[in-house]
């Protein structure tokens, strides 16, 4: 059980940070049917702007308290971030707006390979140990000693996403540039004879996303503790499973799409070792009995196959459910 | 493009032509050897991107899906000959009988990825194969335990070259006083077997097949109205270009001799992707031109990007492996910007690709 509850508390952390960068990728994808496939490179940029600041920060032995050197870091990496996400659109899809759908989707895969390769050469090829300048503490969830816990970076990424995404709800929902966003997001021609700026619309969107995109980027760094110059593709795809998962162009969908990955993720890595044991087969097998007397955690998968689950997720929605949970009917012609 | 092979006309002239392209293969390795081994082998793997971009043209040039995860086919044919071929299990079968395999493997591998997604747009095509390429990657790196089948990351080692009722295609041999080494010999069976390749994506093309496939890119609602069995359509140019994937596959293994999971990651798969985009999708030519030009131009530059910043900076700043990944991403992002249909655009892509269409969406 405390098992359980311990890959819950990971997996809704991790999830969390799906959830927001799977907000990016839908509300683009709501409004002008692209898959901003440079989206997960973006939150690459973020993690290594804000570790660039944290460190100067650090070297520099400023007198703040620790997190306030992590929120000055997230402040300047947002900005950053939008610019990023602003030029991305400006020079790269604004022009093939008109153009067949599979123009776009390729300059899309060439700026996440060169804003890959840029952040190689600004901060290198290894992986940055991102500096764990808040102090962790962990909170015991259970009466077990050895129980379930939960630190509080954990509980300020939870936190902060949920704040995020509450934000961006009344933004979409309440003001005037999210009914912009959403009459956009229905039909950009009536929209526009409507007085509404799509061009003008759709940077806005952009740069919201690459936003949301920059603080996921220092959620994962701090997590994780490790920033990486490829860390933004495979965290991409994963929000980009979360999207499709919750129904993509959907808000909220992204949002449980993310959490449910998250979990599944989590719960799948802790368990499918057990789950694929092969030593409940010892009995047809002698040589397989032999082994398990030295290895009795001996398993088909083990939880390096974590990667997996989200790709195995993506292919049965697609399968079973293209619309995803939360979303319409999508699977019309490219 | 057809009536490149149209020899009606001028017969006598065309012959010529053909005769000196074919003078001027024969004689490429021994020209390139007198410069040294190593662009021998370089021309081979050049050789084998052409094969994949060809491959990859199928799906994404004539059928006009996206695929990003197609190093994965390259990578099942290259461990079935791999395993089929090595130490790993004591197995040493001829190529002659793996490399139909490996192609049928993939194949199959192409059609189970492609019978559940091939209903969906597009896109959502380009990320499942993006995960699926990332999965094969994975199990390549883990299927070491708990039964050794793939050697993990270490990858495979030892793999038997091409052999020929004893003429072994590893080493050297002296003909008429030259030297005859393993990338020459590799190199004339590569170029065979990509003219043959050649040969049958030009007939695929103006066939019914690839004519049903373009309606299909076209229009696929239009395609069905006329009969066209657009599901069916798909999945075959989707298996007929993992079975290519699975066949330079196989190739690769045999020529290099030692293959890990490190040679099928995404990365490869926008390579060839950039050939294909560069070369001009749906051009059997251009593609050719395109794989030709990404395989030199790396090679070439590793050569003078070094060099050339050491002269002016006195130090490397940017890493050749890194400025030519940074080129790749740049093609494709000006490829599409200014040149949608490529450097040698096939007619109808380029009408395809510079149309505005009436919907603004």
């Amino acid at each position: 059980m405390d098992t359980f509850i311990q890959q819950l508390v990971n997996g809704v952390t991790l999830g969390s940070v799906y959830a927001i960068v799977a907000l990016g990728y839908t509300m683009v994808y709501g409004i002008i049917q692209l898959i901003n496939f440079a989206h997960g490179d973006v939150v690459m940029i973020g993690a290594m702007v804000a570790y660039s600041v944290i460190a100067v920060l650090v070297g520099a032995h400023v007198s703040l308290p620790p997190l306030a050197i992590v929120v000055i870091a997230t402040l300047f990496a947002i900005p950053v971030c939008m610019a990023v996400g602003y030029a991305l659109e400006r020079v790269a899809y604004r022009p093939l707006r008109n153009a067949p759908r599979l123009a776009p989707l390729i300059t899309a895969i060439g700026l996440s390979i060169v804003l890959e390769n840029i952040a190689l050469i600004i901060w290198g090829r290894a992986p940055l140990p991102y500096p764990q300048i808040i102090e962790t503490v962990t909170y015991r969830l259970t009466s077990h000693p050895d129980g379930a816990t939960i630190t509080n970076v954990q509980v300020a990424i939870i936190g902060i996403s949920i704040v995020m995404m509450a934000g961006l709800l009344v933004l979409i929902y309440r003001t005037k540039i999210g009914v912009a966003m959403r009459a956009t997001a229905q039909n950009a021609q009536v929209a526009g004879l409507m007085g509404i700026d799509v061009n003008r619309v759709i940077s806005i969107t952009f740069i919201i996303g690459s936003g949301l995109a920059a603080v996921a980027g220092v959620m994962d760094g701090s997590y994780y503790g490790v920033a990486h110059y490829q860390m933004g593709f495979i965290l991409g795809l994963k929000a980009f499973t979360a999207a499709v998962l919750g129904g993509i162009g959907n808000l909220g969908g992204a949002m449980l799409g993310g959490l449910l990955l998250g979990v599944i993720e989590s719960l799948g890595a802790g368990y499918v070792g057990e789950f694929t044991n092969l030593c409940h087969l010892s009995g047809w097998s002698h040589a397989l009995a032999l082994r398990c007397v030295s290895d009795p955690h001996l398993a088909l998968f083990g939880s390096n196959y974590q990667d997996v689950f989200a790709f195995v997720v993506l292919i049965l929605v697609l399968v079973f459910r293209p619309s995803g949970l939360l979303g319409e009917r999508v699977s019309d012609r490219a | 493009m057809h009536a490149f092979f149209d020899t009606r006309g001028r017969p006598a002239l065309v012959w010529a032509g053909l005769a000196l392209v074919a003078a001027a293969l024969i004689a490429l390795p021994w020209v390139l050897a007198g410069i040294g081994t190593a662009w021998v082998r370089i021309t081979n793997l050049a050789v084998l991107y052409c094969f994949l971009a060809l491959g990859l043209n199928i799906v994404v040039g004539f059928a006009g899906l996206l695929d990003l995860g197609y190093i994965a086919f390259y990578g099942v044919g290259a461990y079935v000959y791999a395993l089929l071929a090595s130490p790993q299990f004591g197995i040493h079968l001829p190529f002659w009988v793996i490399l139909p395999l490996g192609a049928l493997l993939a194949c199959i591998f192409g059609m189970l990825l492609g019978a559940p997604t091939l209903k969906l747009r597009g896109d959502y095509l380009a990320i499942v194969t993006l995960g699926f390429g990332e999965i094969v990657r994975i199990f390549l790196n883990n299927l070491s335990t708990p039964f050794n089948l793939t050697n993990g990351p270490q990858g495979i080692t030892l793999i038997d070259p091409f052999r020929l009722d004893g003429f072994s295609f590893a080493g050297t041999q002296h003909v008429f006083g030259q030297a005859l080494t393993s990338p020459i010999k590799y190199y004339y069976f590569l170029v065979i077997v990509l003219l043959l390749v050649i040969v049958v994506n030009v007939r695929l093309q103006n066939s019914r097949i690839g004519r049903a496939w373009e309606a299909i890119r076209e229009d696929e609602v239009a395609a069905r109205a006329m009969g066209i069995n657009t599901r069916n359509m798909k999945l075959l140019a989707y298996a007929m270009g993992a079975s290519f994937g699975g066949i330079a596959g196989g190739m690769f293994s045999a020529m290099q001799g030692f293959i890990s999971p490190e040679s099928f990651v995404l990365v490869e798969s926008i390579m060839v992707l950039s050939m294909v985009v560069l070369g001009g999708m749906g051009n059997v030519f251009g593609v050719v031109v395109g794989a030709l030009m990404l395989s030199y131009i790396p090679e070439v530059l590793r050569y003078t990007v070094g060099p050339a910043q050491m002269a002016v900076f006195g130090r490397t700043l940017i890493d050749p492996e890194v400025f030519r990944m940074l080129l790749f991403g740049l093609a494709l992002v000006l490829m599409m910007l200014f040149r949608p249909a490529g450097i040698v655009p096939s007619a109808l892509r380029k009408r395809e690709l510079e149309q505005v269409p009436a919907d603004v969406g």
